[in-house]
């Protein structure tokens, strides 16, 4: 049987929470039973990737309203992790996002190149009156 | 932002004491640097040898130091980086932008 591992977390539309959500993300990597690869920085990356989704969603998307809040689902298995993170705000243009060239000395706007570039499929629709941003990366 | 200050002549040393520079820290971080500014301190070392995590927020506070810093003609030198964080500048090419060193003596003598 293959092994899955499945977390499912609401939380405040607050920063705070940032740390507690990363940290759960590197305990999973760390519990994977099988993976040949740098255990370490597969945790790393995905403690970032979920960092970058969730500001954009309580920053940008749900623009910082307290009254909001954020779903993660975590999905892990052998072959993949697949990212979930539904906002409730009114949605924004990944594409856009993704396409805007990002100069040196930019402040802002690096949070979705990074997950463009540590995940392997990335999309944001949306899903009964939310929005959601699905992330997948292969572990094989 | 949890952080300690030092004067070395004309240099402020920043010791940051955050295990995560993330969103939830960096507008505070940015606005401790643009007191130093406001203060006339524009020559910065920032040791970032406890930080074991920093995102894009964080990464944008340095770089907004970065350029308040040589805006003033002063400069903002970092150290101290460990593997992971070091990975973060050579993924978002910063590495191009800052000086970075092994130690607050090393960034300290090339002033």
């Amino acid at each position: 049987m293959k092994d899955k591992v499945e977390v499912d977390i609401i939380i405040p539309n607050q920063t705070r929470y940032l740390g507690l959500i990363g940290r759960i993300g590197e305990d999973l990597v760390h519990s994977l039973g099988r993976y040949s690869g740098d255990r370490e920085e597969l945790a790393y990356h995905l403690n970032l990737v979920l960092t970058e989704a969730i500001t954009n969603a309580i920053c940008h998307a749900n623009e910082n309203d307290p009254t909001k809040q954020i779903q993660i689902q975590i999905s892990a298995s052998d072959s993949s992790l697949k990212i979930k993170v539904f906002d409730e705000g009114e949605g924004f243009d990944l594409a856009e996002l993704t396409t805007s060239d990002i100069q040196d000395t930019d402040e802002c706007g690096r949070g979705i190149h990074i997950i463009h570039r540590l995940m392997d499929q990335v999309n944001y629709h949306r899903s009964n009156k939310r929005n959601v941003l699905e992330m997948v990366k292969k572990l094989h | 932002m949890q952080l300690k200050t030092e004067e070395i002549g004309d240099i402020v040393l920043i010791v940051i004491e955050e295990e995560r520079m993330d969103a939830h820290n960096s507008g505070t971080f940015k606005e401790q640097m643009l007191a130093l500014f406001d203060e006339g301190k524009c020559n910065l070392i920032i040791d970032l040898s406890a930080v074991r995590f920093v995102d894009s927020s964080g990464l944008g506070a340095l770089v907004s130091g970065f350029k308040n810093a040589s805006a003033r003609e002063g400069s903002l030198k970092l150290c101290g980086l460990q593997p992971q964080v070091r990975s973060m500048f050579e993924l978002t090419r910063l590495h191009r932008v800052f000086e970075i060193f092994a130690s607050v003596e090393e960034a300290q003598e090339s002033f």
